[in-house]
């Protein structure tokens, strides 16, 4: 019974909490929220593939690491606390998606060159704003592409796009080359996690997937999971900052947080991170060694953040005061990221009920 | 990360399913003789007092183990592995920690064979979550101590014999904290009287304790005299897992899905009414972050790593668990479930009594609020109130 990081693990974390305060303080992360500096974004990417985090869970013969979930988990824990725009968690999705649905050809030809970084994805599942669902994918499969997909993450920048499409019932993950789509930028809430609308008009497919529904539910869950783990992070940096301004603003001759209405609400949020974050472990944990239990496991983990982390982005402004409104300051960047985590992969009543209805 | 047990801790685990197996009847068919029948096997097996060290006569199981019989014990619904909770839970540890050696002799023993109960006299009419300002005083006259003062809310003290009292030796000093000492009271003494309170679901089992001149000889004193503070925070914190709590909720989930299963609403199943499906995956993710949390903090005790304060999270959802449950089940049942008892009640009324019996378990160790400063303060580092 050990349910906690190893040596190695935590080696990981302090490797990525490191490489996010040198190379992406808050400054950078805004730039590059706002599309400026490409170059810049390039080289964070290139060095994040150096470092391995993109290769983590690519099987050994594919040219990863052959890690799992478990140990991607503190690397995307410490993108969601520095609130990194780069597409890691869409990089894992699609290596999860490839190796699991894939064929042998493949899963040569993508898992390495995901792992390398070459490859860049957006991904695309449902068309549906709000339904996780077969039914919720509507993009027509077939040799050659003619439609829409909307919500595509991380879709820009990207060098290839993975969609699903469907043909009666059957379903399908589609890869194409982001350069014969016209993919347009949509403005969302949270600037860190880039949402695109792609067109497409009889785009030949360079692979396609046929998949189950209960692999676009792997997938759909994988996702879940993998929001949850960034929410951690983001929920922590919001406390930490929070609570150091509790301890310092002084008010009625008091640091704010001596009273007891600013206290109990910071020590809800510990509670609730506390919660999500064992919930999320384990989940991570399943999707590797109790991929069985992965549907509950990830409800279980994502419906929970959904709310806590929405109520902590909330808070964590309104406990500043005016300055929390402010722009210049970070904790608005947390709030609009809880705005999209709640949303991403299924909102929390989504996932509740999908508990119930387990039985 | 790894769930799996050891082939030892599952071989504990197994022996532990065929003990159950063999020593344990379903509830109905525990007649009369069952309860001291039960006490004594325990004992004999070495699993009351389990975390105790083996020369006080407990089991010294391992913290995995002690989960695990922890787990299994609520699993099957066992009864208590002996009657006096308070005497295992903090009393006992507490003489363990501070006691002499007669008072190791003398005390230890009645505990781990049920002959004794205690009870634990903290609250006082003013000092309730601010338990360090107490007043009973205690004064040292020769070799006894005369002991004057009054405690409420004393859970036990109807059925008890003996009490573990805090009283103010010095009441001139700077830190309320000191100036405290802990005396460990039989009930029988003259001028203690017990006089219980009735709660709100009409039980009787806390009490208002008066002392008036009692005597208690100065070998009865739990360590240093004016040192009682330390040796009641360092019992208190003898922070069992809650492993054995999280089975119990476990199993309260499942009665209640059952119950929604059973019931009806306007005239439709409630199982297909989207505010209950969802108020039933919240009770579940409450239930299973406790489970989660109490494998990751058991791991960091593994570990040999300190805890700090965490065990306060598991007991903020403990109380709002066992808060909105029983609430949600007396309004889901509609007037079936504000029946205590009854042919119309809604599983016999069981539902309508946890929700009056929950402010034993959510005030006892310490207010919502009380665990909220305690992750506040001692956690996140926020300055003290």
């Amino acid at each position: 019974m050990d349910f906690g990081f190893s040596e190695e693990q935590n080696l990981l974390r302090e490797q990525v909490r490191r490489f996010m305060a040198d190379e992406l303080p808050s400054s950078t992360v805004r730039a590059l929220a706002l599309g400026e500096d490409p170059e810049r974004r390039a080289a964070l990417w290139q060095q994040a593939a150096d470092l391995g985090w993109l290769a983590l869970i690519v099987p050994e013969r594919f040219g990863g690491v052959g890690l799992k979930w478990i140990d991607l988990a503190v690397v995307l824990e410490e993108c969601g606390r520095a609130l990194c725009p780069l597409p890691v968690l869409s990089a894992a999705q699609a290596a999860a998606a490839i190796a699991r649905c894939g064929n042998e050809d493949q899963r040569r030809a993508w898992l390495a060159r995901i792992a390398s970084g070459e490859a860049v994805f957006g991904i695309g599942l449902y068309d549906e704003p709000n339904w996780i669902d077969p039914q919720g994918v509507r993009l027509a499969g077939g040799e050659l592409l003619t439609g829409t997909k909307p919500f595509v993450q991380d879709g820009i920048p990207s060098t290839h796009l993975l969609v699903a499409t469907r043909t009666g019932d059957a379903l399908a993950l589609a890869i194409v080359a982001t350069a014969e789509v016209e993919v347009t930028a949509q403005p969302a809430v949270d600037g860190t996690k880039p949402t695109a609308k792609a067109v497409l008009d009889a785009v030949r497919p360079l692979d396609t997937l046929p998949i189950s529904s209960a692999d676009l539910d792997f997938l759909t869950d994988c996702g879940a999971v993998a929001v949850t783990l960034e929410a951690i992070g983001a929920a922590e940096a919001v406390l930490e900052l929070t609570s150091e301004y509790a301890k310092t603003r002084i008010q009625f001759d008091n640091p704010i947080g001596k009273y007891q209405g600013v206290k109990h609400r910071l020590a809800d949020m510990f509670v609730d991170i506390e919660s999500f974050k064992s919930l999320a472990y384990y989940a991570a944990w399943a999707v590797d060694d109790a991929v069985d239990e992965l549907p509950r496991a990830a409800s279980l983990a994502k419906a929970y953040a959904s709310d806590a982390f929405a109520r902590i982005g909330i808070d964590g402004v309104g406990l500043h005061g005016a300055i929390g409104y402010t722009a210049e300051y970070d904790a608005q960047l947390y709030l609009k990221r809880s705005k999209w985590v709640r949303s991403a992969f299924g909102d929390a009543d989504f996932h509740y009920r999908r508990i119930a209805a387990m039985g | 990360m790894d769930f799996d047990y050891t082939p030892s801790e599952q071989a504990f685990r197994n022996e532990v399913r065929e003990f159950l197996a063999e020593n344990l009847p379903p509830p109905k068919e525990r007649g009369r003789g069952f309860l001291a029948g039960w006490l004594s096997k325990v004992r004999a097996k070495g699993w009351v007092g389990f975390s105790w060290p083996k020369e006080y006569g407990g089991g010294e199981g391992s913290l995995t183990e002690q989960a695990i019989l922890k787990e299994e014990m609520a699993l099957h619904r066992a009864p208590p592995l002996g009657t006096s909770f308070m005497g295992l839970a903090w009393v006992g540890p507490g003489i363990m920690q501070y006691g002499t050696d007669e008072q190791k002799q003398r005390f230890i023993p009645d505990i781990l064979d049920s002959k004794v109960n205690w009870c634990t006299g903290y609250s006082e009419p003013n000092h309730g979550s601010d338990l360090a300002a107490i007043e009973t005083k205690a004064e040292r006259i020769g070799d006894h101590y005369v002991v004057n003062g009054q405690k409420i809310w004393t859970t036990g003290a109807p059925w008890a014999d003996w009490i573990i009292l805090l009283t103010r030796t010095q009441f001139d000093v700077e830190r309320k904290h000191d100036g405290i000492t802990c005396l460990l009271v039989p009930m029988d003494a003259p001028g203690v009287e017990v006089r219980p309170i009735e709660n709100m679901a009409g039980e009787r089992n806390f009490a208002e304790v008066f002392f008036t001149d009692v005597q208690v000889p100065v070998e009865n004193r739990l360590g240093e005299e004016g040192k009682g503070w330390q040796v009641t925070i360092s019992a208190l914190a003898n922070e069992r897992s809650s492993i054995g709590e999280v089975t119990q909720m476990f199993a309260r989930l499942d009665s209640l899905k059952a119950l929604v299963k059973a019931t009806r609403r306007q005239g439709r199943p409630a199982a297909e009414d989207p505010a209950v499906q969802r108020r039933i995956g919240e009770f579940e993710a409450k239930i299973a972050a406790m489970k989660y949390n109490g494998l990751r903090y058991l791991t960091k005790q593994l570990r040999g790593e300190p805890l700090s304060s965490e065990t306060s999270v598991n007991k903020l959802h403990r109380a709002s668990l066992e808060i909105e449950m029983a609430d949600f089940a007396v309004e889901l049942t509609g007037m079936a479930g504000v029946q205590l008892g009854g042919d119309d009640a809604a599983d016999g009324g069981s539902w309508a009594r946890s929700s009056l019996g929950w402010p034993g378990v959510v005030i006892g160790g310490g207010t919502p609020n009380i665990q909220r400063n305690i992750i506040a303060e001692r956690i996140l580092g926020l300055p003290k109130d």
